[in-house]
């Protein structure tokens, strides 16, 4: 077959048919392979969360605070804690942390779920701050919610040479630790399925508060 | 049967895509920070070569001169798309690590360069076995590339720790490494070559 001559209609007609063939196999396998994409997702999450409780926890409950979703977990029936889905920026991009945290807000463990720091250096925080070994940089068990790199005067060290990841990482968990505080206390006032709803509305109005407090702690921040 | 040989063992040695043409460097001295990242790299760009180059060559009569440029392309960027979406779906720990570089194969000048200079002039089975001895000639650098770093930067190699963590030369995790192991590589298999 000798090769088409570039006219305008043969060069319209073969780009039209190969992209039309693209598109269809492309439309194709994203559809054949949505369902697993999703559900690896899922199953990555559903990892983190058990792999952050004590084993066999079991998840009660989930809710929305601050815009982190926390996941509320009982261990034979009784409350132990949950896992919060935290996030923040990092060095180089945005950190996704799963962090559980016991009823009185210390920490149970860590998983991090995505993020974008410097192969070598920032990406240790996968595995640095859990280091049983080095209890100076491990915060497990530690008290969540005040946690301060070494450098800044707090009490847990940074990883050598990627210190904004290491504060940004802290700063995750201390936000976790705030959203996870709020729905806690409203837990505890009692509050059963029947008043849900009235339940909402104080969750609600403990969230502006909340929102008006952390405004106040940049202030403090910045001042 | 020799010209098929010689077409097989082109890429791998005398025409070595990362230490001779030199061609592909943004994944090359992005994706070699430890020997598994590069060789998943390499293998990806594999399949994405081979496939395209047996596409292209099939087509080669059907597209006219003037527009085989945008509909190589298109069939380069199908190709990628879909080694991201089944990598995304079955392979999401190595995703997590190249998600990030893998639509840049699109634009690895090793691919194009070799649908435009090898596939659009030579039949099927020829561009097929070029594409293997290529991307396999890719892989293979990307892969010594990576363990050198690895083992340089970290102590590690594939993994697995060869001496401990402390005694790594950061820097050769990072980019500037990246330049400097490639360099070395090069001098090194060119001075072999010439023997």
């Amino acid at each position: 077959m000798a090769k088409l001559e570039s006219t305008f209609k043969n060069m319209v007609l073969s780009l039209v048919i190969i992209s039309v063939v693209a598109a269809g196999a492309l439309a194709g396998v994203y559809i054949l392979t949505l369902e697993t994409i999703n559900a690896q997702k899922a199953a990555k999450q559903q990892e983190a969360i058990l792999a952050v409780l004590p084993t066999g926890a079991q998840i009660s409950e989930t809710e929305e605070v601050n815009g982190l979703t926390i996941y509320h977990a009982t261990l034979n029936g009784i409350p132990c804690g949950a896992a919060i889905q935290t996030e923040a920026n990092g060095f180089g991009g945005p950190q996704k942390i799963m962090v559980g945290l016991n009823p009185e807000g210390l920490i149970y463990g860590y998983e991090v779920l995505e993020h974008q720091e410097t192969p070598g250096l920032g990406d240790k925080i996968s595995t640095w701050f859990k280091n049983p070994d080095k209890p100076a940089q491990s915060i497990i068990a530690r008290e969540a919610g005040k946690l301060v790199v070494s450098k800044d005067g707090g009490e847990v060290d940074a990883i050598t040479a990627a210190t904004i990841s290491s504060r940004a990482f802290l700063s995750a968990i201390n936000k976790a630790h705030a959203a996870y505080m709020n729905g806690h206390v409203d837990a505890h006032t009692g509050a059963s399925q029947q008043v849900q709803n009235e339940d909402d509305v104080q969750s609600d109005n403990v969230q502006s508060d909340n929102v008006q407090s952390d405004e106040n702690q940049e202030k403090e921040d910045i001042l | 049967m020799s010209n098929a040989m010689k077409t097989f063992t082109n890429g791998l040695l005398k025409e070595n895509p990362t230490f001779v043409l030199v061609l592909g460097m943004c994944p090359t001295l992005a994706t070699t920070t430890s020997a598994i990242n590069g060789m998943s790299m390499g293998l990806a760009t594999l399949f994405v070569l081979v496939c395209s180059n047996i596409v292209i060559s099939l087509l080669k009569n059907l597209i006219p001169d003037k527009v085989r440029i945008p509909a190589f392309i298109v069939v380069i960027a199908t190709f990628v798309t879909l080694v991201q979406l089944v990598m995304q779906a079955y392979l999401p720990a190595i995703y997590d690590v190249l998600g990030l570089f893998i639509p840049l194969i699109v634009v690895n000048c090793i691919v194009l360069g070799r649908a435009e200079a090898f596939a659009a002039k030579n039949s099927v089975g020829l561009s097929a076995l070029d594409g293997i001895g290529m991307g396999l000639g890719f892989t293979l650098a990307l892969t010594l590339l990576g363990a050198v770093r690895e083992l340089l930067g970290t102590g590690a190699c594939f993994g697995f720790h060869i001496f401990p963590d402390n005694y790594g030369a950061l820097v050769f995790v990072l980019a500037p490494g990246a330049f400097i192991a490639l360099a070395y590589l090069m001098v090194i298999i060119n001075k072999l070559q010439k023997k």
